[in-house]
């Protein structure tokens, strides 16, 4: 004990990952590569059989359809899983979600408490870029052209379990939250990626309210409600 | 007067309140932060906009101190 405790810099639930790569600026290229290549392996072949098709034999028009529109579905169900990481989870007792989002709201600025208000979401700036966390996750927008990195984190099931039960959703929030702030790259690190990709991609599957949210973390406000007109 | 808060299933509740001129209400709070520890809580210092440090002792001079739980990827 004293005035003067020594803080951690690195997450603890980061250190007990060890064998994972720690999350940082190249690695996030690297990954995001990954992502866009994957995504081009999926897309191309599909496209390139049903031009094949028709080119081969206009009557198979029925199976180059199917095959544009595998082309199509697949990237749009990578894209929904990254949407699903903000999606809202249940709800609480009214009286302790007052009291958790008071205590969100004393975490964060005016401005992002006005964003949770709307949206259910908080932005925070971090060294890799904006954040938008949820109750059960959380998307970076990384590099100049802002692309989404869509992580899946939550409050550990076991030992939620032990120490009396769901949290209501400020709460929720406010766990991700304070752990961002004390190790981001830890805190990218110990979260699952479950998407990354274009912003528009993702953008299209998400709620409008968390749309919004988006738009604000990648333009700032004003561009935000210039959209929303 | 500082803090010694646990996120839980009610919002928040304050486990101690202490402020560096009563040792009986800072030893009151250690020991409240380190049983919290114990049972698996983690503590973390708010130290200004976007900022906050892990802290695994309880720092006296601190405003606020939060105690969360794990997280894990989902």
């Amino acid at each position: 004990m004293g005035a003067q405790a020594q803080p951690l810099d690195v997450l603890p639930e980061a250190e007990a990952l060890h064998w994972r790569p720690r999350v940082d600026a190249a690695r996030l290229r690297r990954v995001g590569a990954l992502w866009t290549l994957t995504t081009v392996a999926h897309v191309v072949p599909f496209l390139g059989a049903a031009a094949l098709l028709m080119v081969l034999q206009p009557l198979a028009l029925p199976v180059a359809i199917a095959c544009f529109a595998h082309a199509w579905i697949i990237p749009e169900l990578y894209a929904q899983r990254g949407a699903n990481v903000l999606r809202p989870r249940g709800r609480g007792a009214d009286e302790s979600e007052r009291r958790s989002v008071g205590l969100l709201g004393d975490l964060v600025g005016h401005e992002a408490r006005e964003l949770h208000a709307r949206t259910g979401l908080v932005l925070e700036p971090g060294r890799l870029g904006p954040w938008l966390v949820g109750e059960a996750g959380a998307v970076l927008l990384h590099g100049r052209r802002r692309k989404a990195f869509c992580y899946c984190i939550k409050v550990d099931g076991r030992a939620l379990a032990a120490t009396g039960g769901a949290l209501p959703s400020g709460d929720r929030i406010a766990h991700l939250l304070l752990a961002l702030r004390a190790d981001e790259q830890g805190f990218a690190t110990v979260a699952n990626l479950s998407f990354s990709g274009a912003r528009w991609r993702l953008r299209r599957r998400m709620p409008a309210a968390a749309r919004s949210a988006l738009d604000v973390a990648a333009f700032g406000l004003d561009h935000s409600s210039k959209r929303a007109c | 007067m500082s803090k010694l808060i646990r996120m839980d299933h009610t919002g928040h509740s304050t486990l101690a309140e202490w402020t560096a001129e009563e040792p009986d209400a800072v030893e009151a709070a250690v020991e409240a932060f380190r049983a919290e520890l114990e049972r698996g809580y983690l503590a973390i210092v708010s130290t200004g906009p976007g900022h906050a440090e892990q802290v695994r002792e309880l720092p006296v001079d601190a405003d606020l101190v939060i105690l969360r739980l794990p997280i894990c990827g989902g």
